[in-house]
């Protein structure tokens, strides 16, 4: 049953929307950064939990770390309803799978791994950018690849898919500002074997100085992780700690002497 | 059916996209930064409290995360600055050049009135060249402490508070509620620091630390409150 009100399906016959065309908008209420790295015991994803509203910081505790089924999350950055929209879709999908399965038992399971995951957000993407109306996202996918007889890897998946269907996989993602400012620590602190405390103080790092440095950052933040032995966790969200007693801080610039207040 | 879609003028969103202009920085020039501001002044019984938040934003990047937007103009007469921060410090340069000569002819401390009304004459002559909100506030002899607030058009407005910026939406319900006349100095802190530090949680072009002067005839005491030490905190609810 389409709940869609395109024309055709619409309750009014007295005004037929302007159709066929474009129905992309700017994004309304959006997420910033998604960041992730891959460390000793499988992926871990650290995100903040605001949805802003143009400039305003609307939606304080809102969740952008979502898991999928018992082996795979995902972050998004970018619009939120569509977030909300593939997290349902992909729910759906796990759902389905899940019952209808050949078989109860949790060591037979069928369900997609990350990778597959992933594969399937990219032709999801790309399909809604071909026909001009794109799910406003950029989607981080972790968890671990799938062997051939089924079993779940002991390699980790790390991947990226955005809103005009470019997928991409690497040991360390950020999307939107995370981008600029974290990708550059996080590639220059990465090791294959780091440990969980390691790795969650570096995204921490990072989610601070986004707070610093991005006007859409909040330092309420959550963190989630894939490991190996196949538990998908996501933390509660917690507020990080921040520092602004620089001695160039604290003294005053727009005194009468000084250059102006910069 | 069809419908011709050339019929139906749209702006289609996505060529701004394209020109490489966001909503938010489509009024800036190429990397004109704006001061995106939370800024208050409140007079009490003996003089003025003024205060801001301190971050300088360029488009969603924070440029400056410490910034002071208070800027002294004289002895005892301050203003805040909102908008573009080029255009708030050139007319904060010319105003305290001004303000000097006319100290230095008339032998006496300037009026804060006059003060306002030379910042005002600046906006409002030069209103399409300039994109700045200013508060100025200060204590004089003749006057005791004033706050004018000169918003974008350059009117000149005297009042016994003022917020400006684009964080001062956010408190406008809160800071008509909590008012009251005649307050004494440390209730007028706390009040402008409490409303400063809602409208920082809640806009995204306003954060960082809380900077705060308090003018009165015995001199200006300049305050900072650090980012983890606010009233109410980014986090919030």
């Amino acid at each position: 049953m389409s709940l869609s009100l395109q024309a055709g399906g619409s309750a009014t016959r007295a005004l037929p929307s302007a159709a066929g065309t474009t129905h992309t908008t700017s994004p309304i209420t959006t997420g910033t950064s998604v960041l992730a790295v891959k460390y000793r015991s499988g992926v871990l994803l650290a995100a903040d939990t605001l949805v802003s509203y143009g400039s305003m910081a609307k939606f304080k505790n809102a969740r952008r770390l979502l898991p999928i089924n018992s082996r795979t999350l995902i972050g998004g950055s970018g619009e939120y309803s569509d977030l909300q929209s593939v997290s349902d879709l992909l729910k759906r999908n796990a759902l389905e799978d899940k019952c209808t399965a050949d078989s109860l038992y949790e060591e037979e399971n069928n369900e997609e791994c990350a990778k597959e995951v992933w594969s399937y957000l990219r032709a999801v993407m790309y399909n809604r950018r071909s026909k001009m109306n794109p799910l406003w996202n950029d989607i981080v996918v972790a968890g671990f690849k799938q062997n051939d007889d089924g079993t779940t890897s002991d390699e980790p998946f790390l991947g990226v898919v955005d809103k005009i269907g470019t997928a991409y996989e690497d040991d360390v993602l950020a999307t939107g500002f995370g981008g600029y400012i974290a990708l550059p620590l996080m590639r220059e602190k990465y090791r294959p074997d780091m440990e969980e405390g390691e790795a969650r103080a570096l995204l921490e790092d990072c989610l601070r100085i986004l707070f610093y440095r991005d006007c859409r950052a909040l330092n309420r933040v959550q963190i989630a992780k894939v490991t190996r032995e196949g538990k998908v966790l996501v933390s509660e969200p917690y507020e990080l700690d921040t520092f602004w007693d620089f001695k160039g801080f604290v003294d005053t610039k727009a005194g009468l002497g000084t250059d102006g207040g910069w | 059916m069809s419908y011709n879609a050339a019929m139906i003028p749209r702006q289609n969103p996505l060529d701004d996209a394209y020109a490489g202009k966001s909503a938010e920085t489509r009024h800036l020039k190429p990397g004109e930064l704006s001061t995106g501001t939370t800024i208050m002044a409140i007079s009490f019984s003996s003089g003025v409290v003024l205060c801001a938040d301190s971050r300088v934003s360029t488009g969603s990047y924070v440029a400056n995360r410490a910034s002071d937007k208070i800027s002294q103009l004289h002895d005892h007469i301050w203003c805040c600055r909102s908008g573009s921060a080029a255009d708030t410090q050139a007319l904060t340069d010319y105003v305290r050049h001004y303000l000097a000569q006319l100290a230095v002819e008339t032998g006496r401390p300037p009026e804060v009135k006059v003060a306002a009304h030379l910042m005002r004459r600046l906006c409002y002559e030069n209103k399409d060249h300039l994109m700045a909100g200013v508060i100025v506030g200060g204590w004089d002899p003749v006057s005791g402490g004033s706050v004018y607030n000169i918003p974008l058009g350059g009117a000149c407005i005297s009042m016994p508070f003022a917020i400006g910026g684009s964080g001062s939406t956010y408190i406008y319900g809160l800071v008509d509620s909590e008012f009251k006349e005649n307050m004494t100095r440390d209730e007028a802190l706390a009040l402008c620091k409490k409303a400063v530090s809602h409208a920082m949680a809640r806009d995204g072009s306003s954060g960082g630390i809380i900077r705060t002067c308090v003018v009165t005839e015995e001199g200006n005491v300049k305050g900072y409150i650090s980012g983890n030490t606010l009233p109410y905190g980014p986090a919030g609810w």
